[in-house]
Parts: C-alpha cells; sequence; structure tokens
C-alpha cells in the first residue's frame, strides 16, 4: 500500500518506534581473527545522493537543483567540504569529522547490478545481491562464508529488532531479539484504527490527538495523499541511535558478533525535500556517531557500509522533490577505511551523461564496492566472493578501501 | 428484559471466553455465582499476612543486594496467582466483585510495607465477604495489617495514653480520615474534623504486633487514648470494643449504603448512573443490613445494568478480556513481556499499586487520554503478534457478539494479515468497553 510505504519511508516510523530503524547482528568466525567488525546500515526509501554529498563543483548541478541546493561551503549552514569539488550535507556534521579524521570514504555514482526503479524490487535485490530475488541475503553469505565458532551459546549471531532483513535472511544461522516493548503498528494500521473509532466520542479524539502527538498528519488519517507533517524531529527519541549504539556495545564484546546490519527510513523524498531529508540525515548523522560510540576501543578494528537502494532524479520534480533514480552515494566509514576522500568514478551532470536523460550515471558497482571490503577487511577469497555475490565474477573487487 | 449472554460475561464478568458455552439463562448463571460458594482454592504455598510480615522484617535485617529480594518473589506469586484465577474463573462476576472491593478498600504497594501482603490482604479481608455483610469486610480490613500499615495506624498513638506520655509520638488521623471519607459515609454525611480526630482517638492502639512468632493484628493497649470520644454525635467507650462499635456504626450508616450504592453503579451501570439507580441499590443495602449478596443480586436485577457498552475497560479490565478471549496465560519467565501483571504495568495501571487511598478510576475519562489510547494500541499490537489460534473474524464474533460492527468486521476481514485483523478487534471502540 501506497500510503504505508511513503509514511515509513519518509521517516515517521524511525521518529516513534524502532519500526523503520532496526537492527540485526550476526555471526562471529572461528580460527580467523576475531576483531574485524562490519556493519552494513540500509537507508531504505532511496536517499538522493546528490544531496547527501553535492557534487557543487559540477557546473551543471545549479541548473538542474537549485532549489534543493544548501547553502555554500562557508556559508552560515552551509555545505561541509570534502576536498574541494564535493560538499557534505550540513547535517552530516559526525560524518565530516570522520572524514577530517581519514576514517569517512564516500563513493559516488553508485548502483547495484539491477536497473529497477521500485522500491520493493530494488530493496530486495540490493539484499539479495543479485539482479533477481533470492531467498536468501548476501551479508548472510558472508556469515555462512566465514567458520562457525562453536562457542557462541546463541549459535552464530543475533539479530536485533523487529524483522530479520533479507539481507542476513539465509542458511547460515542467525538469532534474533526484538525488544518487544519496542514493536508498533504500521502508520498504515494506525490510520485504520482511528477510522474504526472515528465516530466514537471518547476514543475517536483521543486516538486522534495521540497521533497527532507522535507526528502523523490529518492527511494521512484521512487517508488522502500521503501528505505528511516534517516529523523526523518529533515523538520517540532517535530509535536508530539507540539501536546504533546497543548494536556497537554488542560488537564490541569479546565473545560478541562480528557482523551487523541496521536499516533506517524516511529517504523517499519526492516533495518538499530541502526541509525533509535534514531530520533523517540527523538521525543517520547521530546514529552512525553512536555506533562508533558503542563500539568503543573497537571502532578502529570495523567498517561500516552504507547503502540505499538507489538514487532520485537529477532534476527537481514539481513538488520541490525528487522521483526514484538510479545512481546515488554509498559511504564507508570506520578505523579501517581509507578515507578522507571521495571515491568513484564521477561521471558529470551534463545531460548526454544523464542514465536515459533522467538519473546519475552508474559508474560504480555496489558489488565491487562491497567485495573490495569483503576481500580485504575480512579476508574473503574469490571462490566466497563469487558465493556471495552470485554471477559478479565481471565485478572487481575495488581496491583500496582499506588500511593497510 | 434483554438479558445477552456475552453482555453478561463482560458487563458482571471478565469478558468473553470463547472456548466456553455460552450461559442459557445469563441472569441464572449471574446469580448462581453470588449465591454460590467460592469456587477459588488457591495453592496453600501462598503466604499468609504472617508470613509476609516476617519476610518484611527479614528483608529489612539483611538488607539484601537487588535482585536477591525476599519480597519481590513473594509479590510475584501473589500477582500471577491472583491474576491466573481470572482468565479461567467458573465465577467471573464473584472475581469482578472481589476486584472492586479490594479497590474500594485500596491497599498500594507504593507504601513498601504493603508490598509482602497486599495479597495477603485480598485473599484474606475482602475475597471472603464479598457476598457477606459489608460491616464484616469493614472490619476486616481495618484489623488487617496492610490497611493499617499503609494509612499508618499501626504508630498512633494516643496523646494521653502510656505509650504517648513521653510527648514524642502521637495521633496519627490518616486511616480515620480515609475511613470515612473513601470507605464508608463520604464527606456527603457532613462530618468534622473533630469527628475526625475523635475516630482516629478510637482507633489508636489498633497496630500491627511484627515480632511475635505470628505477627498480625494487635491491640496495644499502652497506645490508646483513654477515656470516651463522641463520633458523629455519638460516645464510643475506651478500649477495642470502641473502635468495633464506632466501625459498625460507620458501615451501617445512611450515607455509606449511599457512598456504595453510588461506586456500584458507577461501575456496573455508567459513568453518570442516575439518581434513581443509585437510590435503588442504597434501599437494598439499607434493608438489608449493608448485605452484599443481596446487593450484588440488585446490580443483576437492574436493566439499566444490561445497556450494552457504557462501561470503558481500565487497563486492568482490558489485559484480562484479551487474554481470556487469546486463552493466554502468564507467562512465568520473568524476562517476558507475557506477564499478564507487567502489561497493566504497561497500560497504566500495576496491580495493587494505586497512586492514592481512593485507588483507581471507574470513569473513562481517566483512562482514555491520547497518550492512554495510543498505549493500548500498541500494546494490543503486540499481543496480536503472539501466536492465537483460530480465525480472527471468528474471535471476534464470539467475543463480541451482537456488540460487533459491520465496519469493525469489514475491516479485520480486509486487513493484510491475522496479527492486524485481531489489532483492530482489539482496538475498536466496541472491544474497549464493557
Amino acid at each position: 500500500m501506497i500510503l504505508t510505504r511513503r509514511a515509513a519511508l519518509l521517516g515517521l516510523g524511525a521518529a516513534w518506534s524502532l519500526g523503520s530503524a532496526s537492527l540485526a547482528v550476526a555471526a562471529p568466525m572461528e580460527g580467523a581473527p576475531r576483531d574485524q567488525r562490519f556493519v552494513v546500515v540500509m537507508l531504505r526509501g532511496a536517499l538522493d545522493g546528490l544531496s547527501a554529498v553535492v557534487p557543487y563543483g559540477d557546473r551543471d548541478l545549479a541548473g538542474w537543483r537549485a532549489p534543493l541546493l544548501p547553502a555554500g561551503v562557508g556559508q552560515p549552514g552551509g555545505m561541509l567540504d570534502l576536498g574541494g569539488f564535493f560538499g557534505l550535507h550540513p547535517a552530516l556534521s559526525g560524518l565530516h569529522g570522520l572524514y577530517e579524521a581519514g576514517e569517512l570514504l564516500p563513493v559516488h555514482a553508485v548502483a547495484g547490478g539491477y536497473r529497477s526503479r521500485s522500491h520493493f524490487e530494488a530493496q530486495d535485490y540490493m539484499e539479495s545481491g543479485t539482479d533477481h530475488r533470492l531467498t536468501s541475503g548476501w551479508l548472510n553469505r558472508v556469515v555462512g562464508a566465514m567458520p562457525r565458532d562453536p562457542s557462541q551459546p546463541d549459535g552464530d549471531g543475533l539479530a536485533v529488532g523487529l524483522s530479520m532483513p533479507l539481507l542476513l535472511r539465509g542458511p547460515a544461522p542467525v538469532g534474533a531479539y526484538a525488544p518487544a516493548a519496542t514493536q508498533g503498528p504500521s502508520p498504515d494500521l494506525y490510520a485504520r484504527i482511528a477510522a474504526l473509532n472515528a465516530q466514537d466520542r471518547l476514543t475517536g479524539p483521543a486516538i486522534d490527538h495521540g497521533l497527532a502527538a507522535r507526528g502523523f498528519s490529518s492527511q494521512l488519517l484521512g487517508g488522502g495523499p500521503a501528505g505528511i507533517a516534517g516529523a523526523g524531529d518529533r515523538g520517540k527519541p532517535n530509535a536508530f541511535a539507540t539501536l546504533a549504539q546497543s548494536a556497537g556495545h554488542l560488537l564490541a564484546a569479546g565473545q560478541g558478533p562480528r557482523i551487523a546490519a541496521l536499516e533506517i527510513g524516511g529517504w523517499d523524498t519526492h516533495a518538499a525535500q530541502k526541509q525533509r531529508l535534514t531530520a533523517p540525515l540527523s538521525q543517520l548523522d547521530s546514529g552512525l556517531m553512536a555506533l562508533k560510540d558503542g563500539l568503543g576501543g573497537a571502532w578502529k578494528d570495523s567498517v561500516v557500509l552504507v547503502m540505499t537502494e538507489f538514487g532520485r532524479t537529477v532534476r527537481v520534480n514539481g513538488t520541490n522533490g525528487t522521483d526514484h533514480g538510479t545512481a546515488t552515494v554509498a559511504f564507508l566509514l570506520g578505523g579501517r577505511v581509507a578515507g578522507g576522500r571521495v571515491g568513484g568514478d564521477w561521471p558529470g551532470l551534463s545531460q548526454s551523461r544523464l542514465f536515459e536523460n533522467r538519473d546519475l550515471a552508474p559508474t560504480n558497482d555496489l558489488r565491487g564496492l562491497a567485495k573490495g571490503v569483503l576481500a580485504t577487511h575480512l579476508g574473503l577469497g574469490p571462490r566466497a566472493l563469487d558465493a556471495v555475490f552470485p554471477d559478479s565474477r565481471q565485478i572487481s573487487p575495488v581496491s583500496g578501501l582499506i588500511r593497510a | 428484559m434483554k438479558t445477552d449472554p456475552l453482555h453478561a460475561m463482560t458487563r458482571f464478568g471478565l469478558g468473553a471466553k470463547p472456548d466456553q458455552a455460552l450461559p442459557a439463562d445469563p441472569r441464572g448463571w449471574l446469580q448462581a455465582q453470588i449465591t454460590g460458594a467460592d469456587p477459588v482454592r488457591f495453592p496453600p504455598t501462598l503466604p499468609t499476612v504472617s508470613d509476609g510480615l516476617i519476610l518484611l522484617a527479614e528483608q529489612r535485617r539483611l538488607k539484601p543486594p537487588p535482585g536477591e529480594s525476599l519480597i519481590e518473589p513473594l509479590y510475584r506469586a501473589e500477582t500471577e496467582a491472583q491474576l491466573a484465577v481470572l482468565i479461567d474463573a467458573a465465577a467471573p462476576f464473584r472475581e469482578r466483585l472481589v476486584w472492586f472491593w479490594a479497590n474500594h478498600f485500596t491497599v498500594s504497594v507504593r507504601q513498601g510495607a504493603v508490598r509482602p501482603i497486599a495479597g495477603a490482604f485480598v485473599r484474606e479481608a475482602i475475597r471472603p465477604h464479598v457476598t457477606g455483610r459489608f460491616g464484616d469486610m469493614l472490619l476486616a480490613v481495618m484489623r488487617h495489617p496492610a490497611m493499617l500499615l499503609y494509612l499508618d495506624n499501626a504508630d498512633s498513638v494516643g496523646p494521653d495514653s502510656p505509650a504517648g506520655q513521653n510527648g514524642k509520638r502521637g495521633l496519627n488521623e490518616n486511616l480515620a480520615r480515609e475511613c470515612m471519607e473513601l470507605h464508608t459515609i463520604s464527606p456527603a454525611a457532613g462530618y468534622t474534623q473533630a469527628d475526625v480526630t475523635a475516630f482516629a482517638a478510637i482507633l489508636t492502639g489498633w497496630s500491627v504486633d511484627r515480632r511475635d512468632d505470628s505477627p498480625g493484628f494487635v491491640f496495644r493497649e499502652r497506645a490508646h487514648q483513654p477515656g470516651d470520644k463522641t463520633l458523629l454525635g455519638r460516645s464510643f467507650p475506651e478500649g477495642e470494643a470502641g473502635g468495633i462499635l464506632a466501625l459498625d456504626m460507620l458501615a451501617t450508616h445512611p450515607a455509606t449504603y449511599r457512598h456504595l450504592a453510588q461506586k456500584l453503579a458507577l461501575h456496573f451501570v455508567s459513568d453518570a448512573p442516575s439518581p434513581a439507580t443509585v437510590a435503588r441499590l442504597a434501599g437494598v443495602l439499607a434493608h438489608s443490613g449493608g448485605d452484599l449478596k443481596a446487593v450484588s443480586l440488585a446490580l443483576v436485577a437492574l436493566p439499566e445494568a444490561w445497556v450494552p457498552l457504557t462501561k470503558f475497560r481500565t487497563p486492568f479490565d482490558l489485559v484480562i478480556a484479551s487474554a481470556r478471549v487469546f486463552g493466554l496465560h502468564d507467562d512465568p519467565d520473568p524476562a517476558s513481556h507475557g506477564r499478564l501483571a507487567g502489561m497493566m504495568a504497561s497500560l497504566g495501571q500495576p496491580v495493587w499499586t494505586a497512586p492514592l487511598p481512593n485507588g483507581w478510576s471507574d470513569r473513562a475519562a481517566d483512562w482514555a487520554g491520547p497518550e492512554a489510547m495510543m498505549a493500548r494500541i500498541d500494546w494490543s499490537y503486540r499481543i496480536a503478534g503472539r501466536p492465537i489460534a483460530g480465525e480472527p473474524s471468528d474471535i471476534a464474533l464470539a467475543s463480541l457478539g451482537p456488540a460487533l460492527r459491520p465496519e469493525t468486521i469489514d475491516q479485520m476481514r480486509h486487513a493484510g494479515d491475522r496479527r492486524d485483523a485481531l489489532t483492530l478487534m482489539l482496538t475498536s471502540p466496541e472491544f474497549q468497553r464493557r
């Protein structure tokens, strides 16, 4: 249902519950060094990479999307410079600190091996690690490619959050833990509950007010077009940061898991993008800082991959937003990341360079990026990498992502 | 008078129980629960008030670290045992009355000494009297250590008594005031501060012997205020007998009957019962000398008590009704979220933990605020996610019967999954009421 997706993806979920910010943790390895940690953060809903890491040095940028651009580098509330051509969104100040410490590597113009512009298909493909749906996720296959640690009392790993993401589903055992008190209905179910109570003079107004206090707009409740109040900063404290910090603590423990997946929604900015993107970006930024904080001394042995299912149109649409696109930005961060620069081949934004005359062209493959981390950071060989990303032999691991 | 069996189960009982046959004669079914004996038998391992007081003394002597409390396991065992009775209760009307009267005579574990004996209080002072004389229940309550400790009478000392001679200790009016204001005649009777002080003096010496081998109620002669006292214009003699006489006067006072009738009507009829309803119940109490069996039967006979869905379920009602509908029992795992007591706490009504001596409210307005409703919705979603057998629409029909609205069943049928469908049932206005 579109209403549900929109509401969830616009960040409401992250604001009021862990419903769209959940965490899964998996599998240590036996025999292999127990120090390396690998965390994948999925941004469900398609992050506009051109807003997160703005190619302000590209001369075509302002022509396409002037209304969406943050203030310039050096101006109050302006972009945070990433070396003279790219600027980081001002809400990502924590990440900028990592960049300056050489621990953040944004990689631009990234896309998976699929070309779907459907959230649901593309997320499944991104998590499957292929251009079609599999019943297991590539991170589960990473777990499976590693020797099991029989000393783990809870099996090979732990998933924290509402549901096990496809990314971690599969034959390799991954435990699950869901903090029950944090579960809540979807916005769509809330809306239907409100509708069933609408005529009740007692419960009707109470539920309306309760939903409003949690940041739901009346349009949502009325079932009309999904106009959503900017709710990312209201309601409960940043659930994503809470989960991220917990993930960090779990991963830091000597006998804890070594691989984790988190997710956060709020990225499907079809309207009023400039206003609506700040809250989820802030949540992401504080969440990643909370993850670093939770990891403590283990941060130096960690790599975090932040990825989203696709990018958004280069042009601004009719409602000051952007529609579903192709390439976008991905982030690598952590003590092991060879950062302090922006990676990826930049395709440019001239009209002839746009993919299908609308999207940032995909010049870098997400699988190559992941393979580069898996090969160098986790020590997976070519055969294991082929199993993790089937039919991708032509995609080579990107080198130079990890510090020697 | 139309007597729907599901209404009998929700208004007078604790909610539908789809795996039990509906009573063919709803009124007769309710009456039999009141005229018959209490079928509930608690495990003999549950502690008496003496056991609780011994543990309390040990707890205070040993000061165990958190996690090794002597009191907590006892409190949990009590709540679990008394809530478990409600899920399969053979006489749910009787159970509702037990909790009604326990709330009328609130003791709260917010006062630490009450925690190990709150459960015993209900089993010992309330339950045996729910179909007996109100005066007997009042006397049992006022002599029970839980009430004497909760409202501070245990340490109340007559200023002119031997124990009060050194001037260090004196009168504590707390129990005397609340007994008149909340338990019996209520402010409508028009008493004065002098009456409260006199009643407090009458009750001096009503205390708890915590050192005895079998600790419990004691009348402390040395702490009792000497001399006759005048309460509501009547003179009461010195000694324990004076207190018993005063309580009997209060228990059988016409203002007490009106007050009890008002509270019973509020619980069983509506948030705004008519004066005629209250007068009818007060009349039964007056004519029967405070017979709670007679007034309970009178409730069943009230046509206005058979008007459906006029009462909003408290969190206690909602949790028990939902557990009965789904056949859920207490999950004994302390770490689980399946504890009925924990569910009630999460919805704002932890067992035996009322904030004030007037107990939990019986009015919808106090339970249906925006945040409370959101908590109910989120809780409903959690409980609906448990493994629950049966078709959601069948469960809804069996639970709500004629009260089930077409739009509710329609939305349930269009829900994306069982969990959503059951959440819609639990959060429907008709399920929120009884």
